[in-house]
């Protein structure tokens, strides 16, 4: 192999590691915020990415067939909206009224977790489906050294970027933003000020899923959806936060992007061992900094 | 009240000790044989390594979803190195020497995991714990030089005792009672002893256990050794009980049915693994007379969801809550 040969490889497979790890910040970004702002570690989230998915098809693929152009936008919204109703009533119905009590909590999210994945199994089945992207983000883009590269995977990344600007920008900038970073830091003077705290916290809900319901529509696009998913994402979420660190939007980027790059490099250099490095990663991260790299002490 | 719970161990061991005959006078013959092997000795042997997690939650405070995974080490352990499994990783071991073998993994595990998680509590171990045990299932999966990737390791039939195969129901149903009973014994002696105590002190207030000169860490660390072992000795158990181990029995769904086990039966108290499991079992087996054959997890999702919302002390508290109500406010 030649020296550009080797250039080229090493630029492919820096770029597939930056799109998985596109995808897995936009997932891994919902759970975060849910654990920052509520302390609540939803494991049902990776539920919520099959949820969005599995109704997000259902909308997407009457529409595809009667070759509609904006199928794909539809499924989009519809598992966005789908994630958001099912994250706002957990909270709602079952969470909200044990506030503080965090194992507890967590242990809800886990049987929810249980009976999510057995129902969507009853209801669709176990047969793996896919979206196709809309034509204007479909078919290849001239990459410098690696050639043609799938355009929605570079979308992906795009769409990654938005989504942390976004939240960053509605965290720091807007109103909701305000009350919900001071319903974290001090819950009852926020509810003395007057604003409807559980309210705030069914908003923070949904919106953590609907990050999760992005991710589980892009995420369907790219690679096939099907059962086992959910903790797959889960999974992911889990050390994505764990090593960039709990409740923070730059903490979630920087690990999915460690997580993203050493996964692609792993299966590239050692396919079998792969998994470890990710772990090992998790491992030192979690002696040398407990809090994650960018958390907080 | 510790008393009153040792008397119940102790008359559900001499129940449990006579279930097989109970159920043989009942039952005809092949359904008593069912239940002795199939849901009784089951439930025992997930029983012990739902104690282990029990174990680390009552008398330390930690919940840890790993400990399905160190019963798996023990389990690949065995099935890796003993002669007669197939495929043939290693071999030319016997059980006497592959099962010391494999439990010793399994502590060697725990103390692991102790060690790489024992700067975090509460949420965060569980997270990490997790994290954890997912990780040696996708790597077990992936990995086929060693542990035959998705397929996993077959006919590990355990060891020929008295002249009996060790999956003869009777044999291997007293062998993990048996094995259950010593290991619930040594858990209730354990935490009287000067460690046990240290250990509970940890679980109310570390940094006062530290102030006193304790090394907090070490004594974590332990502890997770002391459930590594019991959940090795589950592990081989469920092994030999499987005639083999697939990545499948330490994967996300093994993992939360321990966790389901454990807070079924109650974290208040080791027996009550033992309990959730023998619940969890009966619900697994008969799952397809009550709702669905094919909807099991949903309905011990259900049942799951009910008891943390209801009765986050599980079975146990509720057996005490109504005693509460029924007897008045005796202490």
């Amino acid at each position: 192999m030649g020296v550009n040969d080797r250039m080229d490889l090493a630029a492919t497979i820096v770029l597939n590691g930056l799109t998985l790890a596109a995808l897995y910040f936009i997932v891994a970004s919902g759970f975060s915020l849910i654990f920052g702002l509520m302390r609540v570690v939803n494991m049902a989230h990776g539920s919520l990415y099959l949820v969005a998915g599995y109704v997000g098809y259902a909308v997407f693929e009457p529409l595809y067939d009667r070759d509609v152009w904006w199928a794909w936008y539809a499924g989009l919204a519809a598992g966005i909206a789908a994630a958001a109703i099912a994250g706002a009533l957990m909270q709602k119905l079952l969470l909200g009224w044990m506030q503080g009590q965090e194992l507890r909590q967590a242990l809800v999210t886990i049987g929810v977790s249980i009976i999510a994945a057995d129902q969507l199994l009853a209801l669709y089945g176990g047969n793996p489906r896919q979206f196709f992207a809309p034509d204007a983000i479909f078919g290849s883009t001239q990459v410098p050294l690696v050639g043609g590269y799938p355009t929605f995977r570079l979308v992906q990344i795009g769409i990654a970027v938005a989504v942390g600007v976004s939240l960053w920008l509605l965290l720091n900038r807007t109103r909701l933003g305000m009350m919900i970073r001071a319903g974290v830091d001090d819950r009852e003077m926020l509810g003395a000020c007057g604003v409807n705290v559980p309210l705030v916290g069914v908003a923070v809900f949904a919106l953590g899923a609907a990050l999760c319901g992005i991710g589980g529509i892009i995420g369907s696009t790219a690679q096939p959806l099907a059962m086992g998913q959910d903790g797959r994402f889960l999974l992911i979420s889990l050390v994505v936060v764990i090593v960039g660190g709990m409740g923070s939007v730059t903490g979630t980027a920087v690990g999915a992007v460690l997580v993203g790059l050493a996964e692609q490099l792993g299966q590239a250099l050692f396919p079998t061992y792969s998994v470890i490095l990710t772990f090992v990663i998790m491992v030192a991260v979690l002696a040398l900094r407990p809090q994650g790299i960018l958390g907080r002490a | 009240m510790r008393d009153r719970f040792a008397l119940f161990a102790l008359a559900g061991l001499a129940l449990m000790v006579a279930a097989p005959f109970l159920l043989q006078a009942v039952l005809p013959a092949n359904q008593a044989q069912f239940w002795t092997a199939n849901v009784l000795g089951r439930a025992v042997v997930f029983g012990i390594i739902a104690m282990s997690l029990t174990f680390l939650a009552t008398y330390g405070g930690f919940i840890s979803l790993a400990q399905m995974m160190i019963a798996g080490v023990a389990g690949y352990t065995v099935a890796v190195f003993v002669e007669g499994a197939v495929p043939r990783i290693v071999g030319g071991l016997g059980y006497g020497l592959a099962i010391p073998l494999g439990v010793l993994a399994a502590t060697v595990m725990g103390l692991v995991v102790g060690a790489i998680s024992v700067r975090t509590r509460d949420i965060y171990l569980l997270m990490i714990t997790l994290a954890l045990s997912m990780g040696v299932f996708r790597f077990v999966e992936t990995n086929i030089a060693w542990f035959n990737g998705y397929e996993g390791i077959r006919n590990v039939v355990g060891p020929e005792l008295f002249g009996l195969g060790f999956r003869d129901p009777w044999l291997f149903y007293y062998v993990a009672l048996g094995t259950a009973a010593l290991l619930l014994a040594g858990v209730l002696y354990l935490v009287r002893s000067p460690f046990g105590l240290v250990l509970q002190g940890i679980r109310d207030n570390p940094r006062r256990v530290a102030a006193l000169g304790y090394d907090v860490a070490l004594h974590r660390i332990a502890a997770f050794g002391v459930a590594g072992f019991i959940a090795g000795c589950g592990g081989v158990l469920a092994t030999i009980y499987n005639i083999g181990i697939s990545p499948g029995s330490i994967g996300l769904g093994a993992t939360v049915n321990v966790l389901i086990m454990s807070v079924i039966g109650g974290l208040g108290h080791p027996v009550g693994a033992f309990l959730g499991s023998l619940i969890f079992t009966v619900f697994d087996t008969f799952a397809a007379n009550l709702y669905d054959r094919d909807r099991f997890n949903t309905l011990i999702g259900a049942v799951f969801l009910i008891i943390v919302l209801v009765s986050p002390d599980g079975v146990i508290g509720i057996g005490a809550r109504l005693r509460r109500l029924l007897g008045g406010s005796k202490p």
